[in-house]
């Protein structure tokens, strides 16, 4: 059925694994003016990126400015955010949606009901998450990997449910007629039916989050995070307050799920607790995992792959033919599959950090290695030589 | 536009299939301008529908849209319909907000749940006259209006009436069954779709609840009596704002049914005719030489024809002018029409 | 409010019981598997999904024309009991082989399982959608699924104003002797033990000679097997099914596990039983649409006050 290949380098996926090491292994020898090159290289890519005729391969089927908001960039945020405790403190959550909902739900109750301007309440919906984050992490944060998992994942069903069984806002009705963001017409942004504004703004949200991210990893709180990820209770040990860090990259991450939230809600004008799924909270988890943990770009392809590889899907014709129905009913059933033998082939991710790798080798990195994993014979040799 | 492949494909695919042969019928008369029928299938979720519109609006170069066919997708795309100038008639979405938003590209050939909900109530209180009822609804958004105007209704009527909802998800009702037991109303109105109305039948069957148990279009398909089992479907009543021929049918329902069978191969199912209708409206607006969004959309303020399910003409917001309900009934464990409300006899 | 409280409690306190057996079933597979590779099994609402449409084929295909009696009801329940734990349990080791075991292999870590396991899940439930369901019954995969009855819905006997039926008895026996056997064979037997050990420790395990491909091949048929009699009772009581069952009974049963501490049998039990009380007695107040809100919110207040459940983790502690 599959992931039954996994035999040294015959992998194919290993092969591409390493032409994604050897970049990263540039990238890290880069001069400062080597890497802005890239910097601005990937802006003017993101820029261009809406243009038609990549949109006539990549989406033929749904209109591709619309689809890189929705839901390849707003995706991409999430799991910036959700990076951010999954990836760097290492801690498990299975509610990241939770996050998007109340930043989604800010701006529209908010904004329709007492008429709040668009950019004070999406701040005001990002100032919320991070309370709502501290409030589901202070009393779980203490409690071991997997506790937290169920508990998060309860606390995404919990805000869904009751924002469905809520009449005040909107109940299973949701909220229709949000606002779209205000105009800035300085730099030409209208923002109507027409998507490109809000693929800019996107973009922007996408760009500052990033510089926020990455200044923060290279600070103390970064070095603090990774301490954690790596052994609690040694960085307990060594002073470092574990509790009070875990519980900040808890808040960080629920801001960027709240600002993705505000961005979602401005551009679709109408939520509904179903567009917040616990699926989605996988989906998101998938992309961090599946792009490598801990690393932006790699999360940001993950994202992007997950992303864009069932909206692709609805349009492959000779797969039509050759199914006799629409591809697109196997889209999930493809996304699965690929799960697993992804992780069967590359477990670290499409694109681990040096750092990640090494620890997860050593079969520690955040969650630890599952239990009943003593060396077969057929284990690799890093892993056995790590112990 | 509709949910042609998820969970409720069952209540879309009929008006798709009606509206197919209308535009055939058309296509078919070989008049100056053809008309292309392009579908989407949104799977009835909102995102799905915004990029889909999207694309439709600036690529296909859309004129009119039929759907969409829930009510969530309309909520999500009206206000892109209106920026684009494409009207729309949707077969199926029932909601009463719908026609709220002043929307003007926006039409419906249904009538909305607020018609439905008391429509289902008034009947009841003619047919049983109960004393106590219960309204259960599911935790979707259809379900929900239907149960609360349901409920509004029966109260006008000082009718005393106590409530309870569930999940969608949920598969074991029982805390809703001992309620509904535990208050031993004269009839019970459930507001949502058939999977969750056959489980919750059956449930209710066996707790030894034997009041009346009515529901609206969401329950309006076989697969209901399949669901909850002959012996507990049996008298169950179903309200639609819906038309749907059955074999016995005579004069202009007689020939849709059968030209239906012909092209789709199944019998008519619900919002056959209604989908039928939608396509009929931009059809003639095609006939009288208007091809671009805006024109259609002045035909339609003024269009008036004897429609398959009924007399159609769009009032301002959108509504039709004729909002008739319709009663049917399990009568040997098929699903059988009564006629409309006003006329409607109960059997057994 | 009291009034209401005071009459619906009995009946439903009958319904809490019967649905926290199924959900007892289900969270032993969730906490043996946890207890033994430290593993959230996702895909284990599939296996018990898998249990149910099983117990659709054959019931379909003996296709009683009235519900059954004495002992061709006791044949057909034991029939489908097994059948479903069969193909339950099989698919569960299939599972094991072609998701987890590459993984083990490589040291890959809990997350990367964890995914592995959701992928799996949404492979499975969209396997049955669009190849299985409709090879087996002809009906398109994504509705609603019928069985015909089998057990009649006979009142049995009354407690105050509480009707407890046959199918309510079926459902709550069978699971608890499913339980007893389970626990007899995980504390008695040898393969228990080899499953404790490796719970306790696998490296030591491995050098007292236990294999640990063959303990964690027995644990996923076990819990596999729990899942597929969890199944074929679902069946029976509820007479339907649909491709995406699994989904929310398998957090739920999730969600009991960890109530009753993970890794723990008896907990699993205890857990199942106490989520489907204080679902139903919740819902007398605060209405049906709050049971998932009641049952998570427990969930958190449990654990902030007792971390490991309520009577605390893994398979090796519990019996100490």
């Amino acid at each position: 059925m599959k992931g039954n290949g996994v035999t040294g380098n015959a992998n194919p996926l290993r092969r591409v694994g390493a032409l994604f090491d050897g970049a990263r292994d540039w990238w890290e020898r880069a001069k400062t003016w080597q890497r802005f090159v890239v910097y601005i290289g990937a802006l003017v890519f993101a820029l261009i990126l809406p243009a038609p005729w990549i949109g006539t391969f990549m989406s033929p089927g749904a209109d591709w400015t619309t689809v890189l908001i929705y839901p390849i960039g707003t995706y991409m945020l999430l799991a910036i955010g959700l990076n951010v405790v999954v990836g760097q403190a290492g801690l498990l959550d299975l509610g990241f949606v939770a996050f998007f909902a109340i930043g989604g739900y800010t701006l529209a109750y908010f904004a329709t009901e007492h008429g709040w301007s668009y950019w004070p309440t999406v701040v005001f919906g990002i100032f919320l998450a991070a309370v709502s984050g501290v409030i589901l992490g202070a009393p779980t944060l203490r409690l071991r990997g997997d506790y937290l998992a169920i508990v998060t994942l309860g606390f995404g069903e919990i805000i869904r449910i009751t924002a469905n069984n809520t009449d005040e806002i909107g109940g299973a009705r949701g909220i229709p007629n949000i606002p779209h963001p205000t105009d800035m017409p300085a730099i030409g942004l209208d923002f109507g039916v027409l998507p490109a504004p809000y693929y800019y703004l996107m973009v922007a949200a996408i760009v500052v989050v990033i510089v926020f991210s990455v200044r923060l990893q290279k600070s103390r709180v970064g070095r603090a995070w990774a301490a954690i990820r790596e052994d609690e209770d040694a960085a307990e040990l060594m002073g470092v307050p574990t509790f009070k860090f875990k519980l900040l990259a808890f808040a960080i991450g629920a801001m960027i799920g709240g600002l993705a939230g505000g961005i979602y809600a401005g551009k679709a004008v109408f939520i509904e607790p179903g567009t917040f799924p616990f699926i989605l909270s996988a989906t998101i988890l998938a992309a961090v995992v599946l792009g490598g943990a801990g690393n932006l770009p790699g999360v940001m392809l993950g994202a992007f792959v997950i992303a864009w590889l069932p909206e692709r899907f609805r349009e492959v014709e000779w797969l039509k033919e050759a199914l006799g129905k629409d591809p697109a009913e196997y889209r999930i059933l493809l996304f699965g599959g690929v799960l697993v033998l992804m992780m069967a082939l590359r477990p670290e991710g499409l694109l681990p950090s040096r750092r990640r790798k090494a620890e997860l080798h050593e079969g520690t990195g955040g969650m630890g290695a599952m239990g009943a994993e003593v060396a077969g014979p057929d284990t690799d040799v890093s892993t056995e030589a790590a112990k | 536009m509709g949910d042609l492949t998820g969970e409720n494909a069952a209540i879309v695919i009929p008006p798709r299939n009606g509206a197919v042969m209308a535009v055939n019928e058309y296509n078919a008369k070989n008049p100056k301008v053809k008309i292309e029928l392009v579908q989407y299938d949104s799977q009835g979720k909102a995102d799905q529908a915004t990029s889909l519109i999207t694309k439709a609006i600036t690529q296909d170069k859309i004129v009119a849209l039929i759907g969409p066919a829930f009510s969530g997708e309309s909520k999500a795309i009206g206000g892109q319909l209106e920026e684009g100038k494409i009207p729309s008639v949707s077969p199926s979405a029932t909601n009463p907000g719908l026609a709220q938003n002043g929307w003007t590209y926006w039409h419906r050939v249904v009538a909305n749940d607020a018609d439905q909900g008391p429509g289902i109530a008034e009947f009841l209180v003619k047919a049983k006259s109960p004393k106590k009822a219960f309204v259960l609804s599911d935790d979707q958004e259809y379900s929900v209006g239907l149960a609360d105007a349901v409920a509004k209704s029966f109260k006008d009527s000082n009718v005393a009436v106590e409530t309870d909802k569930f999940s969608k998800d949920a598969s074991d009702y029982s805390s809703t069954v001992t309620k509904v037991a535990a208050s031993n109303p004269d009839v019970i109105v459930f507001g949502g779709y058939y999977a969750q109305a056959g489980r919750l039948l059956k449930q209710l069957r066996d707790g030894g609840v034997k009041a009346t148990f009515a529901s609206g279009d969401g329950s309006l398909d076989q697969q209901l009596v399949t669901g909850a089992g002959t012996a507990a479907a049996e008298g169950a009543v179903l309200a639609c704002p819906c038309n749907i021929p059955t074999p016995d049918v005579t004069g202009a329902l007689k020939t849709f049914f059968e030209n239906y069978k012909k092209s789709a191969n199944v019998d008519p199912a619900i919002y056959a005719t209604e989908g039928y209708d939608a396509a009929t409206s931009f059809i003639k607006a095609v006939e009288a030489g208007n091809t671009t969004g805006e024109k259609i959309n002045e035909f339609l303020k003024t269009v008036s024809f004897e429609g398959v399910s009924k007399p159609l003409k769009f009032k301002a917001n959108g509504e039709p002018e004729n909002n008739a309900i319709f009663i049917y009934q399990v009568v040997d464990g098929k699903v059988k029409l009564l006629g409309p409300a006003e006329e409607a006899k109960l059997e057994g | 409010m009291l009034d209401d409280f005071l009459n619906q409690f009995l009946p439903s306190t009958v319904g809490g019981l019967v649905f926290g057996s199924i959900y007892a079933l289900i969270a032993l597979g969730y906490t043996m598997v946890y207890g033994v590779l430290r593993l959230i099994n996702f895909a284990h609402s599939e296996i018990f999904m898998i249990g149910t449409f099983t117990s659709l084929v054959v019931i379909t295909a003996i296709a009683p024309a009235s519900p059954l009696t004495g002992f061709a009801l006791f044949g057909v329940m034991l029939l489908i009991i097994v059948a479903s734990a069969a193909i339950s349990g099989g698919a569960a080791m299939l599972l094991e082989v072609v998701a987890y075991r590459p993984l083990r292999r490589k040291g890959a870590t809990r997350l990367t399982a964890l995914i592995s396991a959701i992928g799996a899940s949404l492979f499975l439930q969209e396997l049955f959608a669009l190849v299985i369901i409709p090879w087996l019954t002809g009906n398109a995969g994504r509705n609603q699924q019928s069985a015909p009855r089998i057990v009649d819905r006979d009142t049995v006997f009354t407690i105050g104003n509480a009707a407890v039926r046959t199918d309510h008895i079926i459902v709550v026996v069978a699971a608890v002797i499913m339980m007893i056997a389970l626990d007899r064979l995980v504390n008695k037997t040898k393969i228990g033990r080899g499953i404790r050990a490796t719970a306790q420790d696998p490296e030591a395990a491995v050098l007292m000679g236990v294999s640990i491909d063959n303990i964690v091949r027995v644990t996923f048929l076990l819990g596999g097997a729990m899942a597929g009699v969890a199944g074929a009772l679902y069946l029976m009581e509820f007479e339907n099914t649909v491709f995406n069952v699994g989904f929310v009974l398998g957090i739920k049963a999730f969600t009991a596990a960890v109530l009753g501490g993970i890794g723990n049998l008896r907990g699993a039990l205890l857990g199942g039983i106490v989520l489907g009380l204080i679902e139903n007695w919740g819902a007398i107040f605060l209405g049906s649409e709050w049971k998932d809100v009641i049952a998570f919110t427990v969930l958190v207040i449990v654990l902030m006050f007792r971390p490991t459940g309520i009577l605390g983790e893994s398979l090796q502690k519990a019996r100490a």
